[in-house]
């Protein structure tokens, strides 16, 4: 279905990442969000709630991000489209909600502005150091969705995908933004809604009596109700039956655990988005995302006024890995250079798919800044020496 | 006849003696018999002092007993005084 | 003794239960279940659309009452039950959202989320099973055991001093407060009643037995002699002063309705300024669409 109107600023501006992200979600119909201030992912809420309480739509500012993260999710089951923004700290103070939106199959977004770390870190400067917690940081075996913009038209575009994407697999989407991103300013277009595609809540059309809360049928994502519609349905997370009981037997554990993750993984083909160029010839593929990408790309025309054949592979969802993608390409490449804002994380996922048909080559940064070309170009000299 | 009866769902029972205890006329006692679980559920013993308050069914932490008002009825045959239900596990 | 099986008068409180998920998990002379009771008691005397009623818990032994009552129900998180049901109410103000959770789950790991709470007036009405102890995770401390109580954290006697509940909410704001115990049954259900009449942040506070974790070790008996003893030492003192209502063990219980006031709720506050400073840009909720339906507003052919 289309957007809604009332949430789409149609129009050319001139704004940053962070309001760019805040426009995707109105525009995708995002009507609630809880937040808690932290650098640099406040002004990604400071919009929503002067935007609003005009669209139609509430804003609430919870006590912590524990609350914002589980407000939220209340706000999904009261019948919103709903996502919470944040920064490294509270990011980790949300993992626990994070592991209840995956068993609860809640459709949300979590917006992640990432910035130095561990700890407070760098609350002012960039980083891509949440990665890896974004995929695993909350317990037990589950799956998610994560997107990384690497431009303010992006993080329009992409938070309109993100939920999307919630609500095709009932999952949480992790929206891996940094605080460059969230904060440089350029040109973002916002088409008009009727050229906005947005993915409905998959709503069941069952009877109450019909209804199954945690049934599937073929595709492993159940059909949703809302609360205050009479289907008197339960939601745990405790592992549970089909009914939404809690039933605490390996049995169902296998089962329900199962589901959730292979509701992401046998779609990873089919949802992986990347952007892919010159790969055909090339002796070096530079794998990059967010903000690096940027810097990768000065690095590869650099490299490729010096007469060498390098290919780009960007990756714009990260999570589920783009593993088949990389396989391949390892077929036909000597090496990946990897560079990130950090001391090497999506370099892992690349090593383990390239299975060592093809070098890997790191190129960290502890964050603060972004990398200089230079030494993004000198491995990449490395690698085909 | 009775005002009131009760009901008891036996093997829902925990024996925890709530009802008997603060039932206000004193219809109940914790029986020697017990259920699926080794519980002993209670049983009527005075059935024409109940009054259906259902105080019994307010206090029981289980839902394992309730009481009800008899229906005022012209009374053709005696109606048993007290129940006790056994269908529910 | 004779036997009749499906009388046609059912229990009072069955039409409110997962029949099919009984019996429950709760201890022998445990009171939780008498408080469910009290709270489909409630339900029927205050004749709420049951459509509209939706029940939060957190985790415990009183959160597991979400997973037995027949209602749109969410077990959550340990602690974030009120936020949970803080969205959840604002994504659908006409739903009547009740908290159902224990003390531990609400005065320690969610204290900081009950006083928000409170302070914004949330129209929440939060029922706070208090066993004075942590119960599901084996009889440790909590913020609300009295002094010199044995539990399985504090070995010598329990020395912090503990949560005065209905004091902590009524100071953050609630406009409704009252205090019973699982003997005041009548009492209880009358006060989930009046909280449901109540638009605001309402707390009822139910001192319940533990007679598995806090009674045996404390050799105070089991959850009937409990129950006398709350017969015994209760007090009613309406509007009794909340500081002066504290707990201690074995002492005298002070039960009533201690605060029953107006403020507006957050919703109202909301509004009204947003009334003032928007105008007619404000786009308030949408008593027949909602404002925040995922479906798309509800005209296209993909909503519900």
């Amino acid at each position: 279905m289309k957007a809604d109107p009332r949430g789409v600023l149609t129009g050319t501006h001139f704004m940053d990442g962070d309001h760019a992200c805040c426009e995707g979600a109105l525009a995708a119909g995002a009507r609630f969000a809880a937040g808690y201030p932290i650098t640099p992912s406040t002004e990604v809420v400071e919009r929503f709630a002067a935007r609003v309480p005009v669209v139609g739509g509430s804003f609430i500012q919870m006590e912590d991000e524990l609350a914002a993260s589980i407000a939220l999710q209340g706000a999904v089951w009261g019948g919103a489209k709903s996502f919470t923004v944040t920064s490294g700290p509270g990011f980790s103070l949300m993992m626990e909600h994070i592991g209840y939106a995956a068993m609860t199959e809640t459709p949300c977004v979590f917006v992640d502005v990432q910035r130095g770390g561990p700890s407070t870190g760098l609350p002012t400067l960039p980083a891509q150091g949440d990665m890896m917690q974004a995929r695993w940081g909350s317990h037990g075996d589950y799956e998610i969705i994560a997107l990384c913009p690497n431009s303010p038209q992006e993080c329009f575009d992409l938070t309109v995908k993100a939920f999307n994407f919630a609500e095709e697999f009932r999952v949480p989407v992790m929206f891996m933004m940094d605080e460059v991103v969230g904060h440089m300013t350029e040109k973002v277009v916002i088409p008009p809604a009727d050229q906005i595609e947005v993915v409905p809540r998959k709503h069941t059309r069952k009877t109450v009596e019909e209804y199954l809360p945690y049934a599937t049928n073929g595709d492993m994502v159940p059909e949703m109700a809302h609360a205050g519609e009479g289907y008197k349905f339960h939601v745990t997370g405790l592992t549970h039956d089909e009914r939404g009981y809690p039933n605490m037997t390996p049995q169902t554990q296998q089962k329900l655990v199962t589901r959730l993750q292979n509701k992401i993984r046998s779609a990873a083909d089919r949802i992986a988005m990347f952007e892919e160029e010159a790969t055909e010839n090339a002796d070096v593929i530079v794998v990059s995302y967010g903000i690096t990408s940027r810097v990768a790309q000065r690095a590869i025309d650099m490299a490729r006024e010096r007469g060498l054949k390098v290919g780009k592979l960007r990756l714009i969802m990260a999570w589920p890995f783009p593993e088949t993608k990389i396989r391949e390409l390892a077929g036909r490449t000597k090496a990946f250079v990897v560079p990130e804002l950090n001391l090497g994380q999506m370099v892992r996922e690349v090593e383990r798919a390239a299975a060592g048909r093809a070098k890997t080559i790191l190129v960290p940064h502890a964050g603060g800044s972004v990398h200089h070309p230079e030494e993004i170009l000198a491995a990449i000299q490395e690698a085909v020496r | 006849m009775a005002k009131g009866r009760v009901a008891i769902v036996v093997e829902r029972c925990k024996a925890c003696g709530f009802c008997v205890e603060f039932c206000p006329t004193k219809v109940l006692a914790l029986s020697s018999a017990f259920n699926s679980k080794g519980y002993h559920p209670p049983h009527v013993v005075a059935p024409e002092k109940c009054s259906g308050c259902d105080l019994c069914g307010m206090y029981c932490p289980d839902f394992a007993i309730y009481g009800y008002k008899n229906p005022v009825t012209k009374n053709e045959a005696p109606q048993p005084e007290a129940e006790e239900v056994r269908n529910e596990g | 003794m004779t036997t009749l099986v499906n009388p046609t008068p059912i229990n009072p409180v069955e039409p409110f239960l997962r029949s099919d998920r009984m019996p429950h998990i709760w201890c022998p002379g445990c009171g939780i279940g008498t408080t469910v009771n009290c709270f489909a008691q409630a339900l029927i005397e205050s004749k709420i659309d049951l459509k509209t009623l939706a029940l939060v818990s957190g985790i415990g032994c009183t959160g597991r009452v979400a997973g037995y009552v027949k209602l749109d129900s969410f077990h959550t998180t340990h602690g974030r039950a009120i936020p949970f049901a803080t969205g959840l109410k604002l994504a659908n103000p006409k739903l009547n959202v009740v908290v159902y959770s224990g003390d531990g789950d609400l005065s320690a790991i969610g204290c900081n989320h009950l006083i928000h709470a409170a302070r914004r007036n949330i129209d929440l009405k939060v029922i706070c099973v208090n066993n004075l102890i942590y119960a599901m995770t084996g009889g440790q401390t909590a913020p609300t055991t009295p002094g010199h109580a044995i539990t399985s954290t504090s070995p010598y006697g329990t020395f912090e001093p503990a949560f005065n509940l209905p004091h902590l909410v009524e100071a953050a704001g609630a406009v409704y407060v009252a205090r019973w115990t699982t003997y005041h049954v009548r009492q209880l259900a009358r006060s989930i009643g009046e909280a449901f009449k109540k638009k605001g942040f309402s707390f009822i506070e139910v001192i319940s037995p533990c007679p598995t974790l806090y009674q045996r070790r404390n050799k105070l008996g089991d959850g009937l002699d409990t129950m006398k003893y709350y017969k015994e030492k209760s007090k009613t003192k309406h509007g009794a002063p909340t500081s002066e209502i504290g707990l201690t063990m074995q002492g005298e219980i002070i039960v009533g309705k201690f605060v029953d006031r107006d403020r507006p709720d957050y919703s109202a506050l909301l509004k009204a300024q947003m009334h003032e400073s928007l105008g007619e840009r404000y786009v308030d909720y949408d008593e027949e669409q909602g404002y925040v339906c995922a479906d798309g507003g509800c005209a296209e052919d993909s909503c519900h």
